[in-house]
């Protein structure tokens, strides 16, 4: 599980998350929403421990991700919004690697390799090299880097971002077939992806938690979007574009 | 130590699958040959000039201090160029290709980065100075060079490229920008190379020091074949002191 309390992180003078908390239960999916520059990617950056927060903490399956990083990193699986591949491997070299330094004992790393490259549809391109495939197919190894040390929290920036609809189909389903075993966290703008994949939702704006529910909650007598267009609308205008600008 | 060999066999496998290893290789081996070619062929004049004019003056002429001397300094020259070119991409493409994030957000100590990448490029400017070791044979096989001057030659070739690796990894370290990492690493290791030509008219306090700062006053003790404990100590301070600010700028993105 996931708990992220009072939560903030300033660039300077620029605040682009602030003072936020939520959480997420074990095997839940929670949809993390959000105009652009609303902060999603800086609060995943923090509970993946790729940057400190300026106050607050975030625990990470029990484990604190500045006092006890190394355990909490362990237990994370995190696919940021460009798949981060080395273009001069193969799929499998790059799964290898990522296992190995993921912390995955050596004699376990063949059947998660074959497990992932069977679950993520990646089969018949585990020989190629990475910086030749295809958007699709580079997201889909993104996914199984994330999955393949099998960790209990997945962070997923924007898995779907620019992919056909036959591959946002695939990966939805994929994460579905994901929660229960895994905690995931999923930031998305796209709320029909919210409404098919998520149970929770967390609707950020301006850095700040406008929304947080379950979806049927949420969304029991209007769409969606009407819950995300007016949660966003409470914020004084201005304020997201000041985030945006710091973000940058 | 596990993690540092599977971070050593990475950056090791990205040199060797791209052309990057293949072309370095090769430009400094035809580099090299091309100094070891005219070196030799000047030797052989100068040999037959001062046979010609008195009898035995070729035991004043020795392979040591007219070949293989001029070919380390020479060496070293191309080592100060090349350095900062093979070093560049170990951080700034990681940075730039967003697989830093990746890095970072693994179970991996900063120090462990930090180290796997440095004793990549260190294994790599092995390979690269041993290759050369074809011109040394060559000598060997058909004169008789003093083998204990020429291995201390080695070994300052080997520090002074290994400082270079260390400093080039740290400039890669502080941008995402390969030219930046680049130029910035090669204006460094150009200075370690020329900060103590003023040092004959800078002074009785800063003349020594200028003098003790550049690498080359160390380098060519060494080939000279002095390995003085006070050459070694300076490398081994440069290369640590590189890997230590190296291991400070990665861990300065978890601070700020």
């Amino acid at each position: 599980m996931i708990e992220v309390q009072n939560l903030t992180k300033r660039y300077g003078d620029l605040t682009a998350v602030s003072d936020i908390s939520f959480q997420a239960e074990s095997g839940q999916i929670l949809g993390f929403l959000g105009p652009n520059g609303s902060g999603k990617t800086t609060t995943m950056r923090i509970i993946t421990g790729f940057m400190p927060a300026t106050a607050g903490t975030v625990k990470v399956a029990g484990f604190d991700i500045f006092d006890e990083s190394f355990e909490a990193r362990k237990r994370i699986g995190y696919l940021p919004e460009s798949p981060p591949l080395y273009n001069d491997m193969t799929v499998t070299a790059y799964l290898r690697f990522v296992a190995r330094i993921k912390g995955m004992a050596r004699a376990d790393i063949p059947d998660a390799l074959d497990h992932v490259l069977a679950r993520c549809g990646l089969t018949d391109v585990a020989y190629r090299v990475t910086g030749y495939l295809s958007k699709g197919y580079r997201q889909r190894v993104g996914l199984a880097q994330a999955i393949i040390h099998n960790p209990s929290v997945l962070v997923l920036d924007e898995p779907t971002v620019g992919l056909d609809p036959q591959q946002i189909i695939g990966i939805r389903s994929l994460i579905k077939e994901l929660a229960g075993e895994h905690t995931v966290i999923l930031s998305t703008h796209i709320l029909p992806e919210v409404a098919q994949v998520c149970e929770k939702v967390v609707i950020i704006n301006a850095g700040k938690v406008v929304a947080e529910d379950m979806l049927t909650n949420l969304a029991q007598d209007q769409t969606l979007e009407d819950v995300f267009l007016k949660a966003i609308a409470q914020e004084e205008p201005g304020a997201a574009e000041t985030v945006e600008e710091a973000a940058e | 130590m596990r993690n540092v060999f599977t971070i050593v066999r990475k950056e090791l496998r990205a040199y060797f699958v791209s052309p990057i290893a293949y072309v370095v290789l090769t430009g400094f081996l035809l580099l090299g040959g091309w100094f070891f070619f005219n070196l030799l062929s000047r030797f052989n004049v100068l040999l037959s000039i001062y046979t010609q004019l008195q009898q035995g003056a070729e035991d004043q002429l020795n392979l040591n201090e007219f070949v293989i001397a001029p070919l380390m300094h020479n060496l070293s020259i191309v080592l100060v160029i090349l350095v900062p070119m093979i070093t560049m991409r170990a951080y700034a493409e990681e940075k730039k290709g967003g697989t830093y994030e990746l890095l970072l957000t693994s179970p991996l100590r900063t120090g462990e980065i930090v180290l796997g990448k440095f004793l990549a490029s260190f294994l790599f400017i092995c390979i690269m100075l041993g290759l050369t070791g074809v011109y040394p044979a060559v000598l060997i096989a058909f004169g008789n060079p003093e083998i204990g001057v020429l291995l201390a030659g080695y070994l300052g070739l080997l520090l002074l490229a290994t400082s270079f690796v260390a400093v080039g990894l740290l400039t890669s370290s502080f941008t995402e920008n390969q030219i930046i990492a680049a130029v910035s690493g090669l204006v460094a290791t150009l200075l370690l190379y020329i900060i103590g030509w003023p040092a004959d008219t800078a002074g009785e306090v800063l003349g020594p020091l200028l003098r003790y700062l550049s690498v080359t006053e160390h380098f060519a003790e060494m080939v000279n074949g002095l390995i003085d404990t006070q050459d070694l100590v300076y490398f081994a301070s440069l290369i640590l002191l590189s890997l230590f600010l190296t291991q400070r700028s990665v861990e300065s993105l978890r601070w700020r």
